[in-house]
């Protein structure tokens, strides 16, 4: 039996998660989330907040799994990407684990984690993967050997544009209240589509656009905010499902998996489930619960490449900010 | 793909289908072979989506159909080799255009000598010019949306079409092109690459042509091109080193 465990310190979350390699493969997941007071994430404040959790987090995971650290085969960390400050703190507290207790050190791409602990929890086989969350708009499947990308965000991502909106519009912080987006909230009490651009272009979206003249509509004062609101979600959810069709048509796989923070959006999900069914394809929507950052999915992907030999010494383990889903190899896809 | 499609425009379309014979079915548009006032036409209707807004949907569907329309008129103006049209209906998102019966020069490629090929190949690069100079880039140019018939290319699928000016649009415009091309005939492709570059220069110039040569290298260093990343990162290395791979 091989156990890992994992460390996710991408953004706004300090995870740790413990793995095995047979069922139920999930034996411990402790979360600690940094909450901006206001704004958005600050790195450093975030930095600090992991920096203090992180050593009862990980004994607390331990505790909570019963094991010990002599039964950890190996660490796994998320290098990227994501941001520099909160990567680093991870990827310190993994390399003084791995060096400290002599054990080997799997370095973990983030997109990748999201991507493969939703197929371990949806059972999703040879999916279309649509990877959706504060930082990242992307669609890609797995085809000879790396996740290639087909269609992506070509400014900002569809969570920081939700974010960015309500907030704009004085309608955030909180940005989710019991689990519904502000916008999606503002959006029900709104029925009018008004005139805001839809921007697809090829196999990418676009949403500066959108935000920029939502954000006009609203300080002009020339449309109630609930229908902008609806306006904006109907713009910017059905982009996003006809780039992920067009993927379809294009790939020719028939799964749908959703990845990502912005997966749990139910509006989201009646038009992915709509449109799956007029084409004859499965709808796998990662839950809430694994759709957000956590350290099981950092875990789990760790296991992955563990068993395929990506190892990675402590003094070489850097973090990268950017780096791609693209430049992953995938060894276990064949 | 096509089965799929073709029962989802029967049930949203009754009757559509007894226009003619379903031929293609993308994401977004179904293509109909049938007949239009005695003439073989073809009928372009982008199907409703049901996961959009009803008004929404209608928005999107109608106003990328005038564009297509206006577009598709536009070039043809300019000498463009483009299907005639014969019917727009915005309501219905519906496109009827004149059939070019011949082959898609994807599947003629293969057959042809490199110097007929390379003359094709040329006309091609002058007519994307033509679309450039006015202001038009197509958005999708791949073998695939040109049909060779009755010695004359004839580009289609303005779909992704639209005005634009800018450098970075032609670029990938050109770019895509290219790697059509060198997907079907990767032996031949820099012989290629030069009928279709003399063609455009004929059209443009030399400054023009220099301008889009330099666009097309760097959109092929960005991201999703790895080969040609990898070697610019080498010299990078060389010049300043980094400790990202």
């Amino acid at each position: 039996m091989v156990i890992i465990l994992g460390i996710e310190s991408t953004a706004h979350t300090f995870g740790v998660g413990i793995v095995k390699d047979e069922a139920p493969y999930i034996v411990a997941d402790v979360r600690e989330n940094y909450v901006p007071e206001k704004g958005g994430i600050h790195p450093r404040e975030a930095a600090l907040f992991f920096m203090d959790k992180a050593p009862h987090a990980i004994v607390k995971a331990l505790n909570n799994s019963s094991l010990s650290m002599e039964s950890i085969n190996a660490i796994a960390v998320a290098l990227g990407p994501g941001l520099g400050p909160c990567l680093r703190v991870g990827a310190t507290i993994a390399r003084a684990l791995a060096t400290y207790f002599n054990k080997p050190l799997v370095p973990v791409n983030h997109a990748v984690a999201h991507i493969e602990v939703g197929k371990l929890i949806t059972n999703a086989k040879d999916p279309l993967v649509v990877y959706l969350s504060g930082g990242n708009t992307l669609i890609a499947a797995l085809i000879s050997g790396r996740y290639r990308i087909f269609g992506e965000t070509l400014d900002i991502a569809l969570g920081n544009f939700m974010d960015t909106f309500v907030r704009e519009v004085g309608l955030a912080p909180p940005y989710i209240v019991n689990g519904i987006h502000q916008l999606d909230r503002c959006a029900e009490k709104g029925k009018r589509i008004l005139n805001l651009p839809y921007v697809v272009k090829g196999q990418d979206v676009s949403f500066s656009g959108l935000l920029t003249a939502a954000l006009r509509m609203y300080r002009e004062g020339k449309a109630d905010l609930e229908d902008i609101c609806y306006t904006v979600r109907e713009i910017a959810y059905s982009a996003i499902v006809e780039v992920t069709e067009r993927g379809l048509a294009h790939t020719g796989k028939n799964e749908v998996l959703v990845v990502g923070g912005v997966a749990a959006s139910k509006y989201l999900r009646e038009k992915f489930e709509l449109m799956t069914k007029s084409r004859n394809c499965e709808l796998y929507v990662v839950p809430p619960k694994y759709a957000v950052d956590n350290g099981v999915m950092i875990a789990w992907t760790g296991l992955l490449n563990f068993k395929h030999g990506i190892v990675v010494k402590p003094e070489e383990a850097y973090v990268r900010q950017r780096w791609r889903l693209d430049q992953v190899d995938i060894p276990w896809s064949r | 793909m096509s089965g799929r499609g073709g029962d989802l425009i029967k049930s949203i379309y009754p009757g559509l289908d007894r226009l003619g014979r379903v031929i293609y079915v993308g994401a977004e548009a179904a293509l109909i072979l049938g007949e239009f006032l005695g003439i073989r036409a073809i009928y372009k209707i982008r199907l409703p989506k049901p996961y959009r807004d009803p008004n929404l949907d209608l928005l999107v569907r109608s106003s990328r159909t005038k564009t297509e329309a206006k577009i598709m008129l536009f070039v043809r103006s300019l000498g463009v080799n483009v299907p005639t049209i014969l019917l727009v209906d915005l309501d219905l998102a519906l496109i009827v255009m004149e059939y070019i019966e011949g082959l898609l020069l994807r599947d003629l490629l293969s057959n042809l000598s490199p110097n007929l090929t390379c003359k094709l190949i040329r006309n091609v690069g002058s007519q994307v010019a033509k679309m450039h100079k006015a202001g038009v880039v197509h958005g999708d140019l791949t073998t695939s949306n040109m049909i060779y018939s009755n010695g004359r290319i004839y580009i289609v699928d303005f779909g992704l079409a639209k005005m634009s000016k800018s450098l970075e649009d032609r670029g990938v415009d050109v770019h895509l092109f290219l790697r059509s091309l060198e997907s079907v005939h990767f032996n031949l492709k820099d012989l290629l690459f030069n009928c279709f570059i003399e063609g455009y220069e004929n059209v443009l110039g030399s400054k023009a042509k220099e301008e889009i040569l330099a666009k097309i290298h760097e959109i092929r260093l960005r991201g999703r091109y790895v080969e040609e990343r990898r070697l610019k990162k080498r010299n990078y290395h060389s010049l300043v080193g980094s400790c990202e791979d």
